[in-house]
């Protein structure tokens, strides 16, 4: 008999366009949260791949929390207008001015906490009833124990004691009025394969995520970008360095790693041979050991 | 492209599930693995030596690594299923770590469910127990096609093959051959020294066997996919409204079984047409052939009204169609099967209402005894249910297809997953 062979990158592409094409099938309103870096790169490119030659039958969505690399935004820009795609874009800033949160003030003031009251909006005013978000378990401890098909109540709570349970490919995406679901199509991706991908795909990426010059500080051994959205303490200094982004968050709390890797292939291996996770360079996961957990309770990404 | 990056693009993904009882050192196993197949990056190193050295640990617990959630933290348990992941140039692997408190059998059958092998975990000291023989019948009911029995805390009993040699004559008796299970191995090991985990065991020289990582990496899996009967359940229907694309039907879908090419002579169900595969698309062109697990989108030559639901068949070799079924059932919830109850069914991508006809026996798991006369399906519970359903449904029996043999229930009033079935 002949073998059908499939390598691990296919089959976890098959697993992820099978989701989103649930998604598709299963709800009335769904939305693909979209921040213009890696993991939602190739959710996005995964979701065309599951409709061709159709377009993707639902719009994308980006909270935006107004501290981007402009860079980031461009690519965002420039991606969806090459693909015909619709995009939502809800800001941080507009919940602050409605005075439905309180920016959060201090050296390590972040608006990463807010983005989820921004979210939740977004979700209840356009009646939204499924976010597609690109977590993967690899990247944090409480994220190991999501589903795919994630419940949230209506406050938009994770209750991870009260999960249902995931069996097969058989994805219950059932709900009450009100409440609504988030789903997570690259599960089970890690940082590794989301790379491998992009180079055997030949995605395209925005350029912090190869080797560059910029000026940088350092701060609780995390190295930031020097930007106009993070205030710099007496005694900080900025210095030039050649750096790369492992992850494209939020300007105030995305830390740059020194690299001189410049092709996906030079990513590739350093990656391999890299002794930190990647989300090691976000000082939010830093506060508390428990601090992604209490996020995704109240209803973070 | 340079041979290292060329290697990460060619490797094969394996899933398993690890069960024990409590303590029997799940959790120090998979960290582990994870530690020693250097998976483990300094961060995380350094937050479980912390955390370890906050409960006053002498050692670093590698079970931190995997004990997520704060209230396991805590409590020093593992409460839910946690995937883990790690790859070594042969294999990724992703780990569903399934905790063994009596009251979880749920999640062992979720993490069995999608598992291509199963680590059993048994306490050298112990030997075999109730719960050895409970976790085996359910790896075996979810028909995960591998089993390795390792044999852990091997350093507690001086690593005595003598141990050894009468745990595995136990399990062979009381469990593979009771159970019938083809596919089983033994490894001793220490999960908490390293002892044949990714290295082979210096203290054991009596083991002629392979070390674990080598066999999780050896395991031939391609062989344990249905490559003989082709069903694609149809997921969704792709009608682009453009003008390049104007009559343009595709079927989408992931092919739960066989093969299918352009030209194959296939069936669709329910409504029985026959008709041919005209081309299988995907995003870069046409593809010459599709198998499991691939997703993919059909066209047909024929014009036929197909909606989710439906299921295109190899023309000559088709399940059984129809509203009457036995399944062996696992109760998920907390409240009991209600009997005669009404409940929603998924199955492949069709859904419908079914109703609970009979309990015709409930499996004492302990003992593996058919008790007849009890009806009662509560949590945790596996018992054999006959069913009717609102619609036909398609399917094969489960010990011949893992995808068209399964379905869940879903309770209409709360919306939970209350049960998962194998039919049989
Ligand atoms: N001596 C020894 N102790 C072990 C071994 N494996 C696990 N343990 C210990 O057994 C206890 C329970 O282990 P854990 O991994 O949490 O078990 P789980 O409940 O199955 O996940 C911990 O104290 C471990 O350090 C082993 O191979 N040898
Ligand atoms: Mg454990």
């Amino acid at each position: 008999m002949k073998e059908y062979n499939i390598n691990h990158l296919r089959e976890l592409e098959a697993e992820s366009i099978f989701v989103i094409r649930e998604v598709a099938a299963q709800f009335e309103n769904p939305v693909m949260l979209f921040s213009g870096g890696k993991d939602s790169i190739i959710m996005f490119h995964l979701a065309r791949k599951a409709f061709a030659p159709a377009k993707v039958p639902f719009a994308m969505m980006h909270i935006d929390t107004g501290h981007n690399f402009p860079e980031t935004i461009e690519f965002r820009d420039m991606l969806m207008e090459k693909t015909g795609t619709r995009i939502i874009i809800r800001y941080v800033q507009d919940s602050i001015d409605q005075g439905k949160v309180t920016e959060e003030t201090g050296f390590n003031a972040s608006r990463n906490k807010l983005q989820t009251v921004t979210l939740l909006d977004g979700i209840e005013d356009l009646k939204v009833d499924c976010a597609m978000g690109g977590g993967r378990r690899d990247e944090e401890k409480a994220r190991a124990k999501e589903r795919f098909f994630s419940h949230r109540d209506e406050f938009g709570q994770w209750d991870p004691k009260n999960q249902r349970p995931e069996l097969w490919n058989l994805f219950n995406g059932k709900k009450h009025m009100g409440e609504h679901f988030r789903v997570f199509p690259i599960s089970n991706w890690t940082e590794m394969d989301v790379w491998q991908y992009i180079y055997l795909e030949n995605i395209e990426i925005p350029n912090l995520y190869f080797s560059h010059e910029r000026e940088v500080f350092q701060r609780n051994g995390t190295l930031l970008a020097k930007s106009d959205c993070i205030p710099m303490r007496p005694g900080e200094k900025t210095e030039k360095r050649i750096v790369r982004f492992r992850t494209i968050g939020d300007a105030t709390c995305t830390g740059a790693v020194e690299s001189k890797a410049h092709s996906l292939e030079e990513i590739i291996e350093e990656v391999a041979a890299t002794r930190t996770t990647e989300r090691g360079t976000r000082a939010d996961d830093k506060r508390s050991e428990a601090a992604m957990e209490d996020r995704k309770k109240e209803g973070y990404f | 492209m340079s041979e290292k990056t060329a290697g990460y693009l060619d490797m094969e993904l394996l899933r398993f599930t690890t069960a024990g009882s409590v303590d029997d050192g799940k959790s120090t196993l998979i960290g582990r693995l994870l530690y020693d197949s250097k998976a483990i990056f300094e961060d995380q190193m350094e937050a479980i030596e912390i955390s370890s050295k906050k409960r006053g640990d002498e050692e670093v617990d590698l079970a931190l690594l995997t004990d997520g959630l704060r209230a396991e933290r805590e409590q020093g348990i593992t409460i839910d299923v946690a995937y883990r992941y790690f790859a070594t140039p042969k294999r990724k692997f992703i780990i569903a770590d399934t905790p063994g408190h009596i009251q979880y059998t749920r999640n062992m059958v979720t993490g069995a469910s999608t598992a291509n092998a199963a680590l059993i975990l048994v306490d050298a000291r112990n030997g075999v127990i109730e719960q050895t023989l409970r976790h085996s019948y359910i790896a075996n009911l979810l028909q995960i096609p591998h089993l390795i029995v390792c044999i852990n805390k091997m350093d507690l009993v001086d690593y005595s093959q003598e141990t050894y040699d009468k745990i595995k004559a136990d399990y062979q008796k009381n469990i593979v051959d009771k159970l019938n299970i083809k596919d089983v191995c033994f490894i001793p090991i220490s999960a908490k020294l390293g002892d044949n985990v990714v290295d082979a065991s210096t203290k054991m020289d009596w083991y002629s066997g392979t070390p674990l990582l080598d066999l999780l990496e050896n395991i031939k899996i391609v062989d344990d996919r249905n490559h003989g009967d082709s069903r694609l359940p149809v997921q969704y229907v792709i009608r682009p409204q453009s003008d390049e694309f104007h009559d343009y039907r595709g079927y989408a879908g992931r092919v739960a079984s066989g093969v299918f090419h352009p030209g194959d002579k296939v069936r669709v169900l329910p409504s029985g047409i026959e008709t041919t595969i005209e081309a299988i698309d995907s995003f870069t062109g046409e593809q010459e052939v599709a198998f499991t697990p691939q997703s993919v989108t059909l066209r047909l030559s024929d014009n036929i009204d197909i909606s989710r639901g439906d299921m295109i068949v190899d023309a000559n070799n088709v399940p059984n169609v129809g509203q009457e079924f036995e399944a062996m059932l696992c109760w998920m919830n907390e409240r009991a099967m209600m009997p005669r109850g009404k409940y929603t069914i998924k199955h492949t991508t069709n859904e419908t209402r079914c109703m609970i006809r009979d309990v015709k026996f409930k499996v004492n798991v302990d003992t593996l005894d058919e008790v007849a006369d009890d009806k009662l399906v509560g949590l945790n519970d596996i018992a054999c249910v006959s069913f009717k359903a609102a619609k036909p449904l398609f399917f094969d029996s489960y010990k011949k297809n893992r995808l068209t043999g399964s379905f869940i229930l879903i309770d209409e009033g709360t919306n939970e997953t209350v049960a998962a079935g194998m039919i049989l």
